[in-house]
């Protein structure tokens, strides 16, 4: 049981609990639906979707480092249409919202991935994952430029009806500007952070750790760089956030609550503690206990509304 | 739980955990993630293969070389300490036929051990290392009824001199099966005469992890096929799958 104090409308989509996988770690949802207990999961955000396969980079794709992980998996996925085939049936049947994540090379690819995926049953919504080279603007990201974020989300936007969240790219100079380019076309969330761009290197054959040489960083290392664009995003636009970035505890969920998100996600935390969302879920429903608080929704932008005013609300 | 600790030579552990589940169902060749109990400081859990398994005590048991700060975690646990680990995951090996060769490189025994263990009909076993003090297996392990073992050493200081592919070259063509598990060069050179005398393989590898159950597709070894998870289409492949390039 969910206590109903926790459930959540992000930009239209309806979550009996604030907590959703983050697209990418939780792959295609199988692994996990089968081994871990997900009751306490809201959501699932899939792994990235382009219209054709994508091989993905060449190994090594990961790297640890201190309290943290880099990774260049390279947005390996089978394509839309083997997605369609043979993992939406599985996944609409699980409990959770089901979020489909989209990628493209070129404003076409990701129109054309969301044409696909509208009207398919047990699909709840979509991400665009903005942070992918555009490959006719000279493979600069999407996301680090207002004007290509506004179109694509746009192009997106008008082949579906379905709930549009944005993700955005934390490797800019100010996300808010970005913010508001996705809001104005048409998004109804925007979710972040993606990873930091990072890179190691091993001493001993002198050679980058990574197969792809950069690669993104995520995990607790980044919470407090996470937490900060949330709470700026949330001064820029009006529409909902999903935070995300290092979440590994209750604390960490109500850190991205209070600083203006409306649900959050965890990624690298499920490789740290498989059990993860049951575990949050429960320092949640004990936190609004301990505090008398009704509805999380109470302490959504907490920390930007001058805290505790009077006690509990 | 740690149920008991070799510190076998330097730089070389194994821990044997009560892990019923993992010892009941596991098969040779299959992983286990082995987290680690440092809080944040290393997010990730850490596979090894599954050394030797006794049902009995609903116990297995891991090999380890130390390299690096999990592993050294690891190879300071006290006997009775309680670890998380996961498992069995992967594909393991196929059924060993009799009259099969096993080739383990250094560590690369662990897996190794367990396939051997796993029949009584006669096998053989070379076992091979640069120098005598990286032949680490404890005592009694490979104590089993008919399996040959063959020592070999690549400056002589035990068994035979020489590499594990050299042994290799009198030996084949002849055994219906090889398996192997060790450094990419030894797997190079085995996968090559395996090749040229018509002997069908299987090779253990490694990849860096992060999910251990095919999730995040950190693990990916490109195939003939495309790229496949090491965690959940391997660890075990057949020496045509793997290392086709470089
Ligand atoms: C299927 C499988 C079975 C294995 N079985 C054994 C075994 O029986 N005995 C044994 O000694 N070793 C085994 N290894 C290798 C072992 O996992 C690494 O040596 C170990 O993870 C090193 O961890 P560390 O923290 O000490 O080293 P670090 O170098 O500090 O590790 C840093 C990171 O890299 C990862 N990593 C480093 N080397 C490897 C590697 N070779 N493979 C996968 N991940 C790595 C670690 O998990 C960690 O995330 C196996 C690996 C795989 C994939
Ligand atoms: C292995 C891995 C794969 C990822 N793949 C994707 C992806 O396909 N699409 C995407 O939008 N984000 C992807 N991400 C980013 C995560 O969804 C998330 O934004 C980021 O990791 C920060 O959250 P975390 O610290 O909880 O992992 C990936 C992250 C990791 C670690
Ligand atoms: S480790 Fe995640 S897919 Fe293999």
């Amino acid at each position: 049981m969910i206590n109903p104090g926790l459930s959540v409308n992000l930009g239209g989509i309806e979550l009996a609990s604030p907590l959703l996988a983050a697209s990418g770690p939780f792959g295609y949802g199988h692994e996990y639906l089968e081994r871990i207990d997900c009751s306490a999961l809201g959501g699932i955000i899939v792994k990235g979707i382009s219209l054709k396969p994508w091989p993905g980079n060449p190994p090594p794709r990961l790297a640890e480092t201190a309290s943290g992980l880099l990774n260049a998996i390279g947005l390996q996925n089978p394509g839309l249409d083997h997605f369609v085939k043979e993992d939406l049936p599985l996944l609409a049947r699980a409990e959770p919202r089901l979020i489909v994540n989209i990628v493209g090379c070129d404003i076409d690819e990701y129109a054309a991935v969301a044409a696909g995926l509208s009207g398919l049953e047990g699909i709840d919504g979509l991400e665009v994952n903005i942070s992918c080279p555009n490959l006719k603007a000279g493979g600069i990201a999407f996301g680090t430029d207002p004007a290509e974020t506004y179109k694509v989300v746009g192009a997106v936007r008008r082949q579906t009806n379905l709930p549009l969240l944005v993700k955005l790219s934390p490797n800019v100079t100010d996300i808010t500007i970005i913010a508001r380019a996705a809001e104005a076309a048409g998004a109804d969330g925007l979710s972040l952070i993606n990873t930091l761009s990072g890179m190691l290197i091993d001493i001993e054959t002198r050679k980058p750790l990574l197969g792809n040489i950069f690669g993104g960083l995520s995990g607790p290392a980044v919470l407090p760089v996470a937490l900060k664009m949330v709470w700026q995003a949330a001064e820029a636009v009006k529409i909902p956030l999903l935070g995300m970035g290092g979440i590994t505890t209750a604390e960490d969920a109500l850190q991205f609550i209070m600083a203006g998100a409306r649900a959050v996600a965890v990624g690298t935390g499920f490789f740290y503690e498989p059990e993860v969302i049951s575990q949050v879920k429960e320092g949640l429903e004990n936190y609004l206990v301990k505090h008398e608080i009704k509805a999380l929704g109470k302490l959504e932008g907490a920390a930007r509304k001058g805290g505790i005013i009077n006690g509990a609300c | 739980m740690v149920t008991e600790k070799q510190a076998i030579a330097p730089g070389y552990c194994r821990l044997s955990f009560k892990a019923p589940h993992i010892a009941g169902t596991a098969y040779p060749g299959q992983f286990v993630m082995v987290y680690m109990n440092s809080g944040y400081r290393h997010l990730l859990p850490r596979p090894f293969s599954i050394f030797t398994r006794n049902r009995d005590k609903e116990e297995v048991s891991l090999l380890f070389a130390v390299k690096g700060q999990g592993t050294e975690l690891m190879a300071s646990a006290e006997v009775g300490s309680l670890w998380k680990i996961s498992g069995p995951l992967g594909s393991g090996f196929p059924a060993l036929p009799e009259g099969s060769l096993l080739v383990a490189g250094g560590i690369g025994l662990a897996p190794l051990a367990f396939l051997a263990a796993s029949i009584e009909k006669p096998r053989t076993l070379i076992y091979g290392a640069r120098t005598a003090s990286q032949l680490i297996c404890p005592p009694g392990v490979l104590d089993l009824p008919n399996l040959e073992v063959i020592e070999v050493t690549e400056d002589g200081t035990r068994g035979e001199r020489g590499t594990a592919a050299d042994l290799l070259l009198g030996l084949l063509p002849g055994p219906p099966a090889l398996f192997a598990c060790g450094p990419g060069p030894m797997l190079r050179a085995v996968k090559t005469l395996c090749l040229h005398s018509g002997t069908p393989a299987w090779f253990s590898v490694e990849e860096k992890m992060a999910c251990g159950i095919g999730a995040c597709l950190g693990c990916a070894v490109q195939t003939p096929k495309g790229y496949s998870r090491v965690c959940r289409e391997g660890p075990v492949f057949s020496a045509e799958e793997v290392f086709n390039n470089d």
